[in-house]
């Protein structure tokens, strides 16, 4: 039931203006894909042209061997659910339910069952008889995503599906999303701008900028090993200094303007040269002591005490701005104007080339090797 | 878009249809008056016509008298309805709802029956004249005829448009406006003008543009209590229907005249609103104030003294047609005479012919304006657009321009229809589709896109999605509007008059041609089943829009 999506060379272009320029990708049957980016990067365009309702300029697009470049959307055999819901506002939620089957000719005790069973798991089957004006967000998308699912389709597309719910309904819709695909094993492209939700029910993300696929990976590998300096700044947050790299007899070593080294067995083979290179330390890798020991120098500029986790915003010596992310301590908060040193956890920082287009580190994938 | 936009397919070929049906029945027939008046006889190129009519001040004049009057008549409603929706909207006064469908009924009646009705009460045999004249010795004289008429009936016709506009509008204040305002020492009066009427003056600028058009393209009521006060309109109809002289060429120079100045009046309303443009929307609207005191008492004498002017001549019509009467005399005694006569004038036909023809207008354009609204918001492309601005074309044409292009485009094979039904049907439809394609193109709009696509992605096709998805979300939008152009069609006059003959002669029509002939009695009958007609579909109307407060006209 479920197909493995492919995307060959796709291209999509409006008017003269290209938006995707040439992007290929392989979707595994049943899994929970997600495309992620900041608005404009053309994921809900690559959503739109696997349901069919953008044309394609160029490339090959297939559910499992078959080619679905030239079928109408009707023909595709997709669920989709839209940012907005999409619910018919004149039919009530099982006629919107069942609309997908009504148009299939299957018989009437069969529309029933199916109906019933898909408001059961996405638990509106006490609003089966309201107007759709009647119910809150969160139940409106629940009826969207019955509806999608009803028709047993091969996949599932669902486009910024949670983006109009407060917090609170997000989080809890998100877990039944997550829960209901699991459930069903049905192949599911799910489009967000949202990184945490991305990461909340993704099997794998792809993270995209300007059309073009950054990094696709496991949640786990694009956040501790981003494949460039882009995934690294929107996939959580990252500092960035600049550092050298020195290679001597095959092993390398990281040398910081300061003169504190840090030395990198993890370095890929290839890439084992001494060169310039952007250094991405996350916040929370980052060890504040006053203790004199090799370090980078710095002075507190601010702190925010937030719970469990207080944060600083310090200056280095070097001039560069850094934030730093310390589990709260029953001690008092270093105070603004005090010289720390900082110490980084080598195994979690990222090195990229000084362009910051390609990750220098062993056990990352370049955005081109997939 | 879509990626069935470049591949032609059906809706391509609805576009060509439409663009064939257009082109033979609107823009055909606009260009043969086009012709009419600028090709001379012996197949010349000429403005003579237009300079006959501009150098001699006896035609010329008419355009003149038509502005004066309109204006006169524009401001006039803004006079009576901006402070009669003022009380409405600010203060709670006793039995609104009576006041605002009484209104509407005035403004939806056939068009010339409030002149009729003045003409019986206030003319020379007039009820009230021939009083004045035996208890006080007071000589009316005419004065009921000519510019203070046509004032008078227009101005009780029209305002309840500028009471519906306004109504919308002060709604949208919001009521932090008001008190910001009063917080800062703007009160009364000085608030009024500063600050209601400027959020506003979108609103009263579109209305006082609607005033004006009707007014100007309107042709029953100069015609009947204008006598020697000659309007555009009416010399139109004169120059083609005339008793004596006509000459269809001038006709013809004249429309065009008149087409233009409409256009000119939209063109300085879309400025002039534009310069005025902001968005508003109350969180907060105004509540209704007590009406108290003498102000309240005021302001009660006030709605319902102009709600009684507006339609107690048209009762006095109804009570005429039940008095005995002769000629255009009306005699001592009730009964139903009138109307039994009238069954000789064609009173079943043409009731049986408005309906007919209201009916079979009114599908074709609710059909024509989705399918129109949905090429031009779905499917735009330079053929669509060329589709809708064609289509809007006939706001500026008046009625009886209409009725002109008609005759002259089809009164030969192969397209002989002059005197049938359908020369009516095509020249309602002309006239009322605008409005309908409007609100049709507006309420689409407001649907999403994704709705049709979740439907064409559960595996629907686009025709059947039209039909179960799209068109079921425009009815409620489409239905109101519908009614009312139902309510324009069954009281249309101006291309009717031109278009008529006995066989496909329309209640309308036949109410003014019974006036005309001076059977006073007959007509009195024919008005109040016109009447009677008008208010059972207002009553509908009101019904199924259940609130009073969204009128579109």
């Amino acid at each position: 039931m479920s197909v493995a999506i492919t995307v060959d060379h796709a291209l999509k272009k409006y008017g003269d203006n290209i938006v995707i320029p040439d992007l290929s990708l392989k979707i595994h049957e049943g899994e929970f894909f997600t495309l992620l980016g900041p608005s404009g990067c053309g994921k809900t365009t690559l959503l739109r042209m696997i349901a069919g309702f953008n044309s394609i300029e160029g490339g090959e697009f297939y559910f499992n061997d078959k080619k679905i470049n030239d079928l109408d959307p009707g023909k595709r055999n997709i669920g989709m659910v839209f940012q907005n819901y999409a619910i018919f506002p004149h039919l009530s939620v099982r006629d919107n339910v069942a609309f997908g089957l009504t148009n299939r000719k299957v018989p009437k005790e069969e529309i029933k069952r199916r109906t019933d069973k898909f408001m059961e798991i996405v638990q509106i089957t006490q609003y089966a008889d309201r107007m759709p004006e009647r119910l809150s967000g969160g139940q409106q998308q629940r009826v969207a995503l019955a509806r999608a699912l009803v028709i047993e389709p091969d996949v599932l597309l669902m486009d910024e599906p949670l983006s109009n719910l407060d917090a609170k309904l997000r989080l809890e819709m998100r877990a039944a999303i997550k829960e209901i695909q699991h459930e069903v094993g049905i192949t599911t492209v799910y489009v967000t701008h949202d990184q945490e939700e991305a990461m909340a029910v993704s099997d794998r993300i792809a993270v995209m900028s300007g059309g073009v696929i950054q990094h696709i990976g496991r949640p786990k590998d694009i956040y501790q090993r981003p494949a460039n300096r882009f995934v690294a700044n929107f996939i959580g947050q990252s500092n960035f200094l600049t550092a050298d790299l020195k290679e001597k007899n095959g092993s390398c070593s990281l040398v910081f303007a300061s003169g504190y080294m840090v030395p990198m067995d993890h370095v890929r083979t290839e890439n084992r040269k001494s060169q310039e290179v952007v250094v991405s330390i996350r916040p929370e890798d980052l060890k504040v002591t006053l203790k004199e020991e090799p370090g980078l120098n710095a002075v507190v500029n601010d702190s925010v005490f937030l719970g469990m986790n207080t944060h600083y915003f310090v200056t280095l010596d070097s001039g560069e701005k850094m934030e730093i992310i310390q589990e709260s301590t029953i001690d008092s908060i270093i105070a603004p104007g005090t010289r720390i040193r900082l110490t980084v956890n080598e195994k979690k920082i990222n090195i990229f080339t000084k362009d910051g287009s390609r990750n220098l580190l062993e056990d990352s994938v370049a955005a081109d090797e997939r | 878009m879509n990626a069935g936009t470049k591949k032609f397919d059906l809706w391509s070929v609805i576009k060509l249809l439409f663009v064939g049906i257009f082109g033979l029945f609107l823009v055909y027939p606009l260009f043969n008056i086009f012709k009419e008046a600028v090709i001379s006889p012996d197949g010349h190129f000429t403005l003579e016509q237009f300079v006959k009519f501009f150098s001699d001040p006896y035609y010329s004049m008419t355009i003149w008298n038509s502005l004066k009057v309109t204006v006169a008549v524009t401001l006039g409603c803004l006079l009576i309805g901006v402070p009669f929706s003022y009380f409405y909207s600010f203060y709670r006064l006793k039995g609104t709802k009576f006041l605002f469908i009484s209104s509407l009924l005035c403004c939806m009646s056939a068009p010339f029956i409030g002149a009729y009705s003045w003409i019986m009460l206030l003319g020379r045999s007039g009820v009230v004249t021939k009083f004045l004249k035996a208890a006080f010795g007071i000589k009316l004289g005419s004065s009921i005829y000519g510019f203070s008429g046509i004032v008078l009936v227009q101005v009780l016709k029209f305002y309840p448009l500028v009471l519906i506009y306004m109504n919308g509008a002060f709604r949208n204040i919001d009521n932090s406006l008001i008190e910001a305002a009063e917080n800062m020492g703007c009160t009364g009066l000085k608030r009024f003008f500063k600050i209601v009427i400027k959020l506003t003056m979108p609103t009263l600028l579109a209305a006082a543009l609607l005033v004006f058009m009707r007014a100007f393209a309107d042709f029953g009521t100069p015609l009947l209590i204008g006598e020697g006060y000659r309007t555009f309109t009416v010399e139109i109809y004169n120059q083609y229907m005339g008793e004596n002289g006509t000459d269809h060429s001038f006709a013809a120079a004249i429309s065009i005249l008149a087409v233009a100045v409409t256009a000119i009046i939209l063109l300085i309303q879309k400025y002039a609103t534009n310069h005025y443009k902001f968005s508003m929307s109350a969180l907060h609207p105004v509540e209704k104030k007590k009406a108290t005191g003498i102000r309240g008492i005021l302001m009660h004498v006030y709605c319902y003294g102009v709600v009684a002017f507006a339609i107690l001549p048209q009762l006095y019509i109804i009570y005429l047609s039940f008095r005995n009467c002769k000629g255009s005399i009306f005699k001592e005694g009730y009964s139903l005479n009138n109307y039994i006569s009238g069954l000789d004038k064609y009173l079943f036909r043409s009731i049986g012919n408005t309906l007919v023809f209201g009916v079979i207008s009114l599908i074709i354009i609710i059909v024509f304006s989705i399918l129109i609204a949905y090429i031009v918001v779905r499917r735009a492309n330079v053929i669509s657009n060329a589709i809708d601005v064609v289509a809007t074309i006939p706001y500026v044409i008046p009625g009886a321009v209409v009725g002109i292009a008609m005759i002259i485009s089809f009164n030969k094979k192969p397209l002989n229809i002059v005197g049938t039904m359908w020369i009516m049907i095509l020249a309602l439809v002309i006239r009322r589709i605008p409005y309908t394609i409007r609100s049709a193109t507006a309420t689409l709009m407001s649907i999403p896109m994704s709705i049709e696509e979740a439907s064409v992605s559960l595996g629907t096709s686009k025709m059947k999605t039209l039909m179960k998805v799209t068109v079921p979300m425009m009815a409620s939008g489409i239905t109101s509007g519908a009614i009312l152009s139902w309510v324009a069609i069954i009281t249309e006059l101006s291309s009717g008059i031109i278009l008529y003959n006995n066989k496909n002669i329309t209640l309308t029509v036949a109410t003014y041609v019974q006036i005309v002939r001076g059977n006073y009695g007959v007509a009195c009958a024919f008005a109040t089943v016109l009447t009677v007609f008008t208010v059972i579909s207002m009553i509908i109307y009101l019904l199924v829009s259940k609130s009073e407060d969204n009128v579109k006209l």
